[in-house]
């Protein structure tokens, strides 16, 4: 026989204003099973919790209801408290009476009716409680980073820091992401590569660190704390460990009109090269699309001047399998492509740049050495529009919905920087709202209005027109004047939006975490579990989880850092018992549940079965992963044979307490 | 051969006969029969603007009726009577209460609820016909000559009802030109207004338009423009001050299919 104990919570007069919690406490106290069922102020304060320990012990209760607030805000208290008195935890049921019931009703009277037939289903259900115990599973003491730029560096540094093994993949011949094509960073103006490349550089040196560049995720199985990652390491025609970065292979090329990525395409590459000067690891890459001796077999320069024979034409791809026990994705962002946005002429005209190829460039590595000249006729530019949320905040489908949030600084920035190396030029910077929050970002836009004279006009530019003597022709609105304007400049600049990096969405395919609409992925909580997704053991760094400054970045890639170093510093993780188990009997090994798994726990398994004649069939039947399952339910709803249940929410418990609110 | 039900419109019996003339012409020589239904009229014209929006879509849903009636989807040529028959469907095909409202009022045999497919010969010339197979009939290619193509507003927007082609990246036009030989001018102002009826208010306004829209094509080389728009063609011509030569596309589609002397104003 069960011996239920029943605690109603006031919560000051949270509950109790509008619930006669004494009525309930008296109701529930005639339920079959009920052997005590008092109400007091504040249930999860101490002497609340005391009441709860030595009711277990004095009545040898067999299972707890706590009527109270949210199971999300104080399940983990009670089950606590029932711990420390001897019960096991998953013995306990929080009815929600305060969420559910007594902030959203107005009466008395139905109100408190409703939280009695609350309390009714939650003991129906502890009924059917069964004891549950956490399993332990090892966790595999290495971390992996999926990204290399500052997000994945500075994760992969952190995690390091902490004495972890980190292994970082970039897809890219080297690390350092989008930063290092940045020329100076906000509010502070230091300049990008001063900041970034030390960091890389100590990223390559480090002895926990292995980099593995020019290579993508292929394939991710297992679970937290132990994933199993397939690897590709693309070839780069070029022995990674032979080569010495000497650079002579990319001089000597004769293929010379390859465009140069790091550039934006505003100059030339080699078909073997190193992206920038810095890069990391400082080895050459051959472009196959692009290389003559790839394409037709002639020509072989490189591998003649190359000292130490790292040029190996022959090489291929190769697949590598690591073991993780945590995964950081930080695959970071990529402005969109501009070609539904023609009003303002950006395939027509070479002068009207989008803002990532102004910071080239300005950049003093960049096609003009840092002297800013017009793409068209490297001439100085004197009037220079910047046209703002291009995409961004847009309410069909050509853009963006959402604010890109970097925008208003770089541009204040770029306009900044412009009118103080060449005072001669006259800046017009078009915004529909100047957004700039952040410690010390206000005071950055004022000094570009104020001190700059940088001529900030609200309204947006409706078209663009190149004309034939190289002016551009700028029609915009301004909102506050009413006015129409009609500015012919030398060059435009477009602030377009920022989107997740094309390669997250097949990432978060095979880690089975959430994305949102926009395909930046989906945080555990809004506000409580920034850095983690809602897979255990995936944490997020970066603008792959949002739009993003530099120094929010690094504040994530710190915290995504803090979380796999918590998980990596324990030799086993605790799972959540609440998990689904299949009845084997019961499976047909339809696969339903498999398809609807969002985690990827099912497999199924070839299972030999002993009949009733006495013969034995081999049958194949839905296997649960307990370590990767996350108690979602959604196989249990999916199973046409009832053969998969919930642990914690059976079937059966779910039915009576329907039962009991029915009643 | 393949027939459709085909729409003039009024200003192409009068003021725009060329586009018309040469319409048919070439249609027959590319093997689509025209046929217009019979007392068709006006499409609506400027009065879709007008706050009764029923009464203004009544024209135009009747003329969309015939052509379902005959089982065929409608051709238009002229842009100002494309956009109102074809933003016509648009909408009743989507607004019940608009719908019944010109239902009831029309009593006709049976309901129209947006059956009828409507193409702008443009449009007829890119996805029946297809520009390869334009390419091949061509007999008079227009080697050399750089042509400006103007859209106008009325052809591409809304671009939701209207459906052509990118509202701010067009190529339709310019696939046309490459298709009868020619070379297309990419220029800014292609797919801004004329004027429109400005002209009728303030001049001035219209001639800052057209002026606008000639200079940016001649600027980027062009030696001719063309238009399916009526009033484009006025504006441009009358009220913009320019000397490039503007013709409807349905002129130089003619002369490259050899039913058209050149062109020599």
């Amino acid at each position: 026989m069960q011996r239920i104990g029943v605690f109603v919570c006031h919560c000051g007069t949270n509950i109790a204003a509008t619930v006669d919690v004494k009525a309930v406490a008296e109701a529930l106290s005639h339920e079959p099973g009920v052997v005590i069922s008092q109400d007091y102020q504040y249930m999860c304060s101490e002497s609340g919790q005391n009441l709860v320990k030595d009711a277990i012990k004095e009545h040898k209760l067999s299972g707890v209801v706590i009527c109270s607030c949210s199971p999300r805000m104080h399940e983990n208290t009670f089950r606590k408290a029932a711990a420390s008195a001897g019960l096991n935890p998953y013995l306990v049921e929080i009815a929600n009476i305060r969420e559910q019931c007594s902030w959203i009703h107005k009466e008395i009277a139905t109100a408190t009716e409703k939280a009695i037939i609350l309390g009714r289903a939650a003991v129906a259900k502890v009924h059917l409680n069964t004891p549950l115990t956490s399993m332990e599973s090892p966790v595999v003491k290495r971390a992996l980073v999926i990204g290399g730029g500052i997000a994945g560096i500075q994760t992969a540094l952190d995690i390091a820091e902490a004495g972890f093994d980190v292994d970082i993949v970039e897809k890219k011949p080297t690390i350092g992401g989008k930063m290092a094509q940045i020329d100076k960073t906000f509010p502070t103006l230091d300049c990008a590569a001063c900041i970034l490349t030390p960091k890389m550089v100590e990223a390559s040196q480090n002895e926990h660190i292995t980099i593995h560049s020019f290579s993508e995720v292929e394939e991710v199985k297992g679970f937290v704390g132990n994933f199993t990652v397939k690897i590709r390491k693309k070839a780069r025609y070029v022995d990674e460990t032979k080569c010495t970065g000497c650079g002579l292979c990319t001089e000597k090329c004769p293929m010379k009109k390859v465009p140069n990525e790091f550039n934006m395409g505003l100059d030339n590459r080699s078909a073997v090269y190193i992206p920038f000067a810095q890069a990391v690891p400082k080895v050459a890459t051959i472009d196959p699309n692009y290389c003559m001796m790839l394409k037709n077999g002639k020509c072989g320069v490189c591998s003649k001047v190359c000292s130490v024979g790292a040029i190996d034409y022959k090489q291929e791809d190769r697949i590598i399998e690591e073991k993780y026990g945590a995964i950081v994705v930080a695959t970071g962002f990529d402005p969109i492509k501009l070609d539904k946005y023609d009003e303002f002429a950006y395939s027509q005209c070479p002068d009207v740049v989008t803002s990532l190829e102004l910071e080239r460039l300005m950049n003093a590595a960049g096609p003009n050495g840092g002297t800013l000249l017009r793409p068209s006729d490297k001439t100085h530019p004197h009037t220079i529009v910047f046209v703002q949320c291009v995409g961004s905040r847009c309410d069909d489908s050509k853009g963006k919905p959402y604010c890109s949030k970097i925008c208003c600084m770089y541009t204040a920035k770029h306009a900044m920087l412009i009118r103080e190396k060449y005072p001669d030029t006259e800046v017009y910077v078009f915004y529909i709202d100047v957004r700039t929050p952040g410690k010390n970002f206000d005071e950055f836009y004022r000094r570009a209005v104020e001190q700059y004279n940088v001529h900030y006009i609200k309204g947006m530019v409706g078209k663009v027109t190149p004309k034939s003597d190289g002016k551009i022709g700028v029609q915009a609105s301004d909102l506050l004047s009413n006015e129409q304007l009609h500015i012919d400049a030398d060059m435009v600049v477009l602030a377009a939006a920022i989107e997740p990096d094309k390669t997250a969405r097949p990432l978060a395919t095979m880690l089975t975490t959430q994305m949102d609409t926009n395909d930046f992925f989906t945080e555990a909580h809004p506000k409580l579990r920034p850095v983690e997704s809602a897979t255990a053991g995936i944490f997020l760094s970066g603008a792959c989880q949002g739009p993003k400054d530099i120094p929010e970045t690094v504040a994530q890639g710190s915290a995504a850092a803090a979380k796999a170093i918590g998980l990596l510093c324990k030799n086993s993780i605790t799972c959540n018992p609440c998990v689904a188990h299949s009845d084997e009997l019961k499976c047909n090994g339809c696969s339903s549940c498999e398809k609807v798994c969002p985690y990827g726990a099912i497999t199924y398994i070839e299972k030999e079965f002993r009949m009733p004649d006495r013969t034995t069939a081999i049958r194949r039947v839905a296997s649960v992963n307990p370590a990767v399952c996350q108690g979602c339910g959604a196989c249990t709803v999916a199973c046409p044979s009832g053969a998969m249940d919930l642990n914690g929410f059976s079937n059966s418990q779910i039915m009576a307490e329907v039962d009991a609110i029915c009643k | 051969m393949e027939t459709f039900t085909y729409y003039p419109g009024c200003t192409l019996r009068t003021k725009a006969k060329d586009l018309d003339t040469y319409a048919r012409a070439s249609a027959e020589a590319l093997g689509i029969a025209l046929e217009e239904p019979a007392d068709w009229q006006c499409c609506g014209g400027a009065y879709t603007t007008a706050r009764d929006e029923i009464a203004t879509k009544l024209s135009a849903v009747r003329t969309l009726n015939s052509a379902k009636e005959q089982g065929r989807a409608l051709i238009t040529v002229c842009s100002a009577c494309h956009n109102v028959i074809k933003q016509t469907n648009y909408d009743i095909s989507r607004d019940e209460d608009m719908a019944m409202k010109v239902n009831n009022y029309l009593q006709l045999p049976e309901p129209y609820a947006g059956e009828t497919t409507v193409y702008h010969y443009l449009e007829m010339l890119r996805d029946v016909v297809g520009f390869d197979k334009l390419k091949e009939k061509v007999v008079a290619p227009l080697k050399g000559v750089k042509i400006a193509a103007y859209y106008g507003c009325l052809l591409l927007r809304p671009s939701a009802a209207l459906a052509m082609d990118d509202p701010e990246n067009p190529t339709i036009m310019e696939d046309f030109i490459r298709a009868i030989g020619a070379t297309p001018v990419i220029y800014a102002q292609r797919n801004e207004c004329c004027g429109g009826y400005i002209t009728l208010e303030d001049k001035s306004q219209a001639a800052k338009r057209s002026g606008a829209v000639m200079g940016s094509a001649k600027d980027q080389g062009a030696d001719m423009l063309i238009t399916a728009c009526p009033l484009c063609l006025y504006n441009l011509k009358k009220n913009s001050g320019s000397d490039l030569p503007v013709y409807y596309f349905t002129e130089i589609l003619a002369q490259a299919l050899g039913l058209k002397e050149g062109n020599d104003e």
